[in-house]
């Protein structure tokens, strides 16, 4: 969705200190995996062990996300998640999907909000609580794109932040 | 097992083990509702003590096997929740309509 495939950091390229990019199948057995490359990655930000919680929650969310609503649990779709980390204390995450996209954005964002009777509609509400920022971008027909950003301060700072 | 399911009389007793996310919570609700076809079972129990990990799958899971007891005039109770699932059952709100307990033991004396 965001940028080529030859341009995966393309508009943030400039402030990029380390950055991975995988890609894997829409099966659930692959979520967890997903979520403890990400938080084994941004270990190496100077976080708690309560802040790798939330990283693994909220890629848990959009990962399956992608997997229930992206793809209709088909497992054949491909979802790509690159995480860089943008300054010593800085990490996104980006998670892509190629699936059926989101017919209304603004609707899909309110929470409680799901398509899906026996959901509750959390998913975005945790990765906008959890993080500094949340960027969807969705095209119907081609898939959603989860941006998602957050600064850890040093904990014993963050009172006089 | 990562889904542990026994009955004691009338009460269904589920411990759950490894990380509830959409893998292991399509698996809790299937197990789950095929013992509730029984209509001898009222009330249910879900022991997270060994559980390191919830998302919005898993508290769906449980959200609806609460909505399936109580309409059955049961009680369900969440028990053992530790950091960091206790964190997210409060935020999800879940606390308000299935009250959670330190362990099995602590509902069999009330
Ligand atoms: N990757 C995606 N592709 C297509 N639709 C999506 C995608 N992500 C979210 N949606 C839509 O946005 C809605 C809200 O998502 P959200 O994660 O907040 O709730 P949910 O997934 O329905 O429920 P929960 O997360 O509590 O299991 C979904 O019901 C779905 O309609
Ligand atoms: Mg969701």
């Amino acid at each position: 969705m965001r940028g080529g495939e030859d341009q995966p950091l393309a508009g943030s390229v400039m402030h990029v200190k380390n950055y991975v990019r995988f890609e894997f199948q829409s099966l659930p057995e692959n979520i967890s995996f997903a979520r403890s490359c990400v938080a084994a990655f941004a270990s190496q930000i100077d976080c708690t062990l309560d802040d790798i919680e939330e990283i693994k929650l909220v890629v848990s969310e959009a990962v399956s996300n992608s997997i229930i609503h992206g793809y209709g649990n088909k497992p054949s779709g491909k979802i790509v998640i690159t995480v860089s980390i943008l300054d010593k204390k800085t990490l996104e995450i980006i998670v892509e999907d190629y699936g059926k996209g989101i017919e209304n954005l603004e609707e899909a964002l309110k929470p409680t909000y799901s398509s899906d009777p026996s959901r509750m509609g959390l998913g975005f509400t945790f990765m906008k609580s959890f993080m500094d920022e949340m960027e969807v971008t969705s095209n119907p027909g081609e898939g959603t794109s989860v941006r998602l950003k957050r600064s850890f301060l040093a904990k014993d700072k963050e009172a006089y932040a | 097992m990562d889904v542990e399911i026994k009955q004691v009389r009338n009460t269904l007793v589920v411990r759950v083990q490894g990380e509830l996310d959409m893998l292991i919570a399509g698996k809790m609700r299937k197990e789950i509702d095929e013992k509730l076809k029984d209509d001898k079972i009222k009330n249910l129990i879900v022991n997270l003590e060994k559980v390191t990990f919830i998302d919005s799958s898993g508290l769906g899971v449980l959200i609806g096997r609460y909505k399936k007891i109580a309409a059955n005039g049961g009680r369900m109770y969440i028990v053992g929740a530790k950091s960091p699932v206790d964190k997210i059952l409060f935020f999800s709100g879940i606390n308000k309509l299935v009250p959670m307990y330190n362990s099995e033991q602590d509902i069999i004396n009330i």
